[in-house]
């Protein structure tokens, strides 16, 4: 037996033979673009104007202090982010309490809840920009009917609305998967402990804050970075939506690249690009941590 | 749990703390898909009247008869169809064989080869996005189909070495040890016990790239032009042509969202599982 093991394990040709594949495709296509990105963004690289292409050192980035539409964008990806997260979290948090739950039909009702999760993100943005359309859009309807509002209100034409419309959309998106990952985690929490603190007298909300969520806070921790990193990039719903609009009022970082990424500016597009993903990488620090710490057992 | 079962199947508390607020999230959550749907089955005049329908009236499949008749929408998803199956192809093959040795080998250099894996999901698709598009035009693949698969497995290759390798690290090794001392060779060793019982795994692997490649836009409204371009792109090239068609808009986003539900239903057990093992335990 001990033979066989060390034979399994025994440093061969063959491990790397068999991540060379895989490799070889992620370099092509991961790698050598983020070269490629980084080199862009140190040039003047419009691709309206080929002929002007030409090395410029940091201009770019240094351009980017001065852009006020930059600055702005950040901003908003903060609060994109945050609120588009936080919600996802409290609400599919929610939801997976309820589904945690014994009752009959639980196992269709996770299925058909996991349906937005699985809904291509233009789809979402149409279906919602629909829901909330200012002439016939029926949430407009529902809320005249319930009297939260006199008259239409265009929701993604109007500058103060917009944002959370966009936001509320996101949510209603990513609740699925938040409810999905910490069903999970539920699940994996011994009915032992909740015994004990209902032996010793303890209420639901006492069990939630001191058994529940600390039990879940690796499973917390690692979905929420993934959300963060997922709901910063994402183009499709806010591009679908508003393309960013009105008056820049839903644009964020990654939406202001992909903008700029359409009318070609490439050099200053990567920039913002590689600024965004250094903003990441900083914020996933304890994430990435974490992870190296779990591929070394 | 324990507590709720004392209580009797339909308390009042019961009603207050489980099934009214389920039916809300619920509510919430499939509501848009009911209006999606009603909304692609209305006559004009129910449509757009000043009075909101809640239910057609006159419900007419006219939106779709146009939607594959005018609109030729078959086209789009059989591009879609084919670039979906080629990028799974080629994610689930490379995928499976990196996923194998990272799970059955210790060696040099693993742990820094499966970092550089897991962490490529974090670069954003802007960040990707752009140089591909040059590089692709260079390689003069733009508006091909092998643009979309080539962009596709920069996100899709990442993600199912994680998955898989979770699978796999769940497959005890003795299954293995076992074959291999009754004189199978590793890859015979593999064939007959390993890629059996892997083979849902790599159904549900397969499913999620599946639907992966279906849903992207960010990287198709791109790298692709009339003659190829897919679903969510066609779908979103619906508008403008005439204003915003709502009825033909939400017939294709229903045609577009079956094939997906359909394999999600079918997959998702296993795929669950595989998505949460890692989160879960860590």
């Amino acid at each position: 037996m001990e033979i066989i093991q060390k034979r399994m394990r025994k440093a061969n040709i063959w491990p790397y033979l068999l991540v060379l594949p895989a490799l070889l495709v992620v370099i092509a296509v991961v790698f050598v673009p983020i070269l490629n990105a980084i080199s862009m963004s140190l040039q003047q690289y419009d691709l309206r104007r080929p002929k002007q292409i030409a090395f410029i050192g940091l201009q770019n980035y240094l351009q980017l202090f001065s852009d006020k539409q930059f600055i702005a964008s950040l901003y908003r990806t903060v609060l994109w982010v945050v609120f588009g997260v936080g919600f996802q979290f409290v609400f599919g948090f929610a939801l997976a309490l309820l589904l945690n739950q014994g009752f009959r039909g639980r196992g269709l009702v996770r299925s058909v809840s996991l349906i937005p999760w699985v809904t291509p993100g233009v789809l979402i943005a149409l279906m919602w920009r629909w829901l909330l359309d200012g002439n016939y859009g029926v949430i407009n309807d529902l809320l005249q009917r319930i009297g939260w509002i006199e008259s239409n209100i265009a929701f993604l034409a109007n500058r103060t609305t917009a944002l959370p419309s966009v936001i509320l959309t996101i949510v209603w998106q990513g609740i699925p998967f938040f409810a999905l990952m910490l069903l999970a985690g539920l699940q994996g929490i011994s009915h032992d402990l909740y015994e004990a603190a209902d032996i010793d007298g303890a209420h639901s909300l006492q069990k939630l804050r001191f058994i529940t969520i600390p039990s879940l806070k690796n499973t917390i921790f690692v979905t929420t970075m993934l959300r963060v990193i997922w709901v910063a990039n994402s183009v499709d719903v806010i591009f679908n939506m508003t393309e960013g609009g009105p008056a820049y009022a839903t644009q964020t970082l990654s939406v202001y690249i992909y903008l700029k990424a359409n009318t070609l500016n490439m050099g200053y597009a990567s920039a913002m690009a590689i600024v965004l993903t250094i903003l990441l990488l900083a914020f996933s620090i304890p994430y990435l941590r974490s992870m190296f710490r779990d591929q070394g057992v | 749990m324990q507590s709720i079962v004392k209580h009797s199947k339909y308390s009042l508390k019961r009603i207050l703390v489980l099934y009214l607020p389920l039916a809300i999230v619920l509510l919430f959550l499939l509501f848009p898909y009911y209006w999606t749907l009603v909304t692609s089955l209305k006559p004009n005049h129910e449509l757009y009247s000043t009075q909101v329908v809640y239910w057609p009236v006159a419900p007419t499949l006219n939106a779709y008869v146009q939607l594959f008749g005018q609109f030729n929408f078959l086209k789009p998803m059989w591009n879609s169809f084919v670039v979906a199956m080629i990028t799974t192809a080629l994610s689930l093959t490379v995928s499976m064989l990196a996923a194998y040795s990272f799970s059955r080998f210790r060696y040099r250099g693993r742990k820094l080869l499966m970092v550089l894996f897991l962490t490529n999901n974090m670069f954003p698709t802007v960040l990707l996005l752009i140089p591909l598009f040059t590089i692709m035009r260079q390689m003069n693949i733009l508006y091909t189909p092998a643009s979309l698969v080539l962009s596709y497995t920069t996100f899709t290759i990442p993600f199912s070495v994680w998955l898989l390798n979770g699978y796999l690290n769940d497959l005890p090794m003795s299954l293995e040890e076992a074959a291999m001392v009754d004189g199978a060779n590793r890859v015979q060793a593999f064939m007959r016990i390993i890629f059996p019982v892997l083979i849902p795994c790599l159904l549900a692997t397969g499913v999620y790239i599946f639907m992966q490649s279906w849903n992207e836009y960010t990287f198709a409204v791109l790298f692709t032009n009339d003659r190829n371009r897919t679903v969510p792109v066609a779908l979103k090239s619906l508008i403008g042509q005439f204003g915003v068609q709502w009825e033909l808009l939400t017939a294709g986003g229903i045609i577009t969202v079956i094939p997906v539900c359909f394999m999600f239903f079918f997959a998702q057990k296993k795929l669950v599982a595989g998505l949460t093992s890692g989160a879960v335990k860590g």
